[in-house]
């Protein structure tokens, strides 16, 4: 067993507002220089930089999740994670399908890079990729479940597109097992404001949008990793987010 | 004027009005509901395009008279019942939230 530092929330240079020099390969140097071991990268609704993240993990020796925050139709932001590469591409499928097409207007929102594990730029995703789908909130948990995958309210301590803030409090369905704070030291306020919260797992992670906001070890997990394989150690941290507290 | 004139007198959708005589007086509209909770007053006609099993529950909670969901937007099961169990009336319109106030103008 090994204590594991984890960031699930991390966005590259796909999502508009995230800065361009923020490829899969400096997002992995950059948080394997601070000692993180598990990352999840979380695009705005889409998974297309996740196979070069992968790619750039493996690099490093860091264990590489692919995800998604998506963007619910009530506008609430939903972090997504899949066990598998795959399991995450046929969830970004279904997820493009559901989508509301608007132009991306670059001089506005920014770059929608897609790269590969060596920062080459190979397409451009041309509709805006933040806005909100047609997918609603109640019917989020049950459609990652079947690509494999977990999801949990992102941020749940921000106004702007946190689930407290858009719903008034946090509902008690559609059920989650676990809450995103991005300012861990929010929790205890948090816990005491929101009972429903004390059942769930509450993780922090950073949502960088720049390579200076990947955080130094924060929160870990204690996994059970031998004998040693990241599949191991990927399939034992889904075994416990998929668990109740 | 009560909420089932104003349903009629408007041409509202009605997905549920179980307390049709309730008297409505001002507007409020807004979408976030940990905003709305806050600001929407007792009896108040509140205009949002938020579909969600929440706005029931911050109806109830500032005691409006009515919801008006602008905008066509459309309501799950999950709601409609909620609307009768906590005895919200609950309206609908194509129109946008401007419009409706517009008409609502000088009526509540």
């Amino acid at each position: 067993m090994n204590r594991y530092f984890y960031d699930f929330h991390l966005h590259s240079c796909i999502s508009p507002c995230a800065d361009n020099d923020m490829t899969p390969s400096n997002i992995v140097g950059m948080a394997s220089l601070v000692g993180l071991n598990i990352l999840a990268l979380t695009d705005h609704n889409s998974v297309k930089n996740t196979p070069a993240f992968y790619e750039a993990c493996k690099r490093f020796g860091i264990i590489p999740i692919a995800g998604m925050e998506l963007t619910t139709a009530e506008e609430i932001h939903v972090v997504c994670l899949f066990e598998t590469l795959e399991g995450a591409i046929s969830f970004g499928d279904e997820i493009d399908r559901r989508r509301v097409r608007i132009k991306n207007r670059v001089e506005i929102f920014g770059d929608q890079l897609i790269v590969d594990a060596e920062d080459n730029i190979i397409g451009r995703e041309d509709d805006l990729l933040p806005n909100a789908t047609t997918v609603s909130l109640e019917e989020v948990p049950e459609l990652v479940e079947r690509f494999g995958g977990v999801c949990w309210p992102a941020h749940i301590d921000r106004m702007a597109n946190g689930i407290i803030a858009v719903l008034g409090t946090f509902p008690e369905t559609p059920k989650f097992l676990c809450a995103e704070l991005n300012v861990p030291e929010k929790k205890e306020e948090y816990l005491q404001k929101y009972p429903i919260l004390r059942e769930k797992r509450i993780l922090c992670s950073s949502d960088s949008h720049n390579l200076w906001s990947i955080r130094d070890q924060n929160d870990s997990f204690l996994l059970e990793d031998e004998p040693y394989s990241g599949d191991l150690v990927r399939s034992n941290l889904f075994k416990v987010l998929r668990s109740a507290l | 004027m009560n909420v089932h004139d104003l349903a009629e007198k408007l041409g509202l959708t009605v997905f549920s009005l179980p307390e049709s005589d309730r008297e409505a007086k001002g507007v409020y509209i807004g979408d976030l509901l940990s905003w709305v909770m806050g600001r929407a007053q007792s009896g108040q006609v509140w205009i949002t395009i938020m579909s969600n099993i929440n706005v029931i529950a911050v109806a109830s909670l500032s005691d409006v008279a009515c919801v008006i969901l602008a905008e066509g937007v459309t309501v799950e099961d999950n709601i409609l019942e909620a609307a009768n169990q906590r005895g919200i009336n609950l309206l609908g319109s194509e129109k946008s939230a401007y419009e409706i106030a517009l008409e609502l103008s000088g009526l509540v």
